[in-house]
């Protein structure tokens, strides 16, 4: 006899079909282990990222040009340290520890987005770490909000909402610079120079070199490749240079009529590489910072644990 | 070695007057008090709320995910519970 059952479905492909009909993943759905695996790594990896990405911009709080700059710059510092927690707790929605993944990030076993382990040697690098740093974390991040993982995605909501300030403030920052005296121009040229490449080094290696992209894709963790963002920012960013009238420290940029994009020249991975290995020009100083920092925080955390047994005790003894 | 970790929070916030609280997300803090004000710090910097509400994640009980179809199906086949399965005359008004 003929039976009408399909036969039953595996529950890694349940799990598949409901990613493909684009319905988001709760915290207790069942879950392949890679899945969370991957999710844990990539958004403790976001977190750590916001982290040590107040350490560049941290350096010129007490130097900023005006008072109102300087307001600006504790704020958008303020917000990256609000990032970070909003992506640790939506990690710790998988079963990670907030400890755990503080201590992978001091020993050096995490990573966190290499840009950070660039020196900011400049006001003018100010403008160029919103303009262009953020403005590739944004195009990185638009999509994460309709990331497949519920708290993910919602989390990257209020990221993307707070993004927006941080990019147009340096931008803001930059024409200032370039409507200025020539030296201040040549200053904001120079950060350019300096932050194009590692920016476009943002967006992680080529394609045919990122082994990760075709199963995120799949678990639509990811919904654009590496390559297709880099050119999505170049295509951004180089009529706003223009408009700037700074010029894009790349030989080889030219527009492709037929593409309907800009071509652009290599990337220098070697570079790129030794940064990710931890032997860029300021990793050392980054984790070092970030483990002092917490270090000599231990103690209030200590105290106010044993003030809230303290508090618990007493009102125990009390009712 | 988790001694140090504080406990885990659920925060809920009002956005306006007249509208429920909303679950935004968790963070640590020692105990209660401290957990509004860093909730102040991370959910409110741009006057997302006028209320929060904070509690230990540990005491959020939920229903289990793999009973769902089975937990809800009673509200499933009872349409008569919603009003357009009414067929109401043209001629009635304000029904």
């Amino acid at each position: 006899m003929e039976t009408l059952e399909k036969p039953a479905l595996t529950q890694e492909e349940q799990f598949q079909a409901r990613i493909d009909a684009d319905v988001r993943i709760e915290p207790k759905d069942w879950m392949p282990d890679a899945y969370r695996k991957t999710l844990i790594r990539q958004i403790s990896q976001h977190a750590h990222s916001e982290l040590v990405g107040m350490l560049p911009e941290g350096n010129w709080i007490t130097r900023a040009p005006s008072l109102k700059r300087k307001s600006i710059l504790l704020s958008k510092v303020q917000d990256e340290a609000g990032h970070g927690l909003y992506l640790y707790s939506a990690a710790e929605t998988l079963g990670a520890s907030r400890d755990q993944m503080l201590a992978d990030l001091h020993s050096g076993k995490a990573k966190y987005s290499s840009i950070f382990n660039y020196p900011t040697l400049s006001w003018a690098d100010m403008g160029c770490v919103g303009w262009l740093v953020d403005g590739a974390a944004i195009l990185n991040q638009v999509p994460l909000c309709r990331t497949s993982y519920g708290p993910y995605a919602r989390a990257m909501v209020r990221v993307c909402k707070e993004e927006s300030f941080h990019q147009r403030q340096g931008f803001e920052v930059m024409q200032t610079l370039c409507e200025g005296a020539p030296a201040q121009k040549e200053m904001a040229q120079e950060a350019l120079n300096r932050w194009w490449w590692p920016t476009l080094m943002m967006f992680g290696p080529k394609d045919s070199e990122s082994p990760n992209t075709e199963q995120s894709m799949k678990w639509r963790i990811k919904r654009f490749t590496n390559d297709e963002l880099r050119q999505k920012f170049v295509d951004m960013m180089v009529p706003q240079a223009e408009f700037l009238g700074l010029t894009v420290p790349d030989p080889a940029l030219k527009w492709n009529e037929e593409r309907k994009a800009y071509d652009f020249g290599e990337v220098n991975w070697e570079e790129f590489w030794q940064v990710v290995k931890g032997n860029g020009l300021c990793n050392a100083d980054r984790l070092q910072a970030r483990v002092q920092a917490h270090e000599e925080g231990a103690w209030v955390r200590e105290a106010a644990n044993a003030h809230a047994a303290k508090r618990k005790a007493r009102e125990g003894v009390g009712a | 070695m988790n001694q140090s970790e504080w406990p885990l929070w659920e925060v809920f916030i009002r956005s306006k007057q007249g509208l429920d609280h909303k679950h935004v997300g968790s963070l640590h803090a020692a105990d209660a008090t401290m957990a509004i004000q860093n909730a102040r710090d991370v959910y409110t910097r741009r006057l997302e709320g006028v209320s929060i509400w904070v509690v230990e994640s540990t005491h959020i009980h939920a229903s289990n995910p793999d009973d769902a179809e089975a937990f809800f199906d009673p509200a499933a086949d009872k349409v008569y519970r919603h009003p357009t399965f009414y067929d109401v005359p043209d001629s009635i008004k304000h029904m």
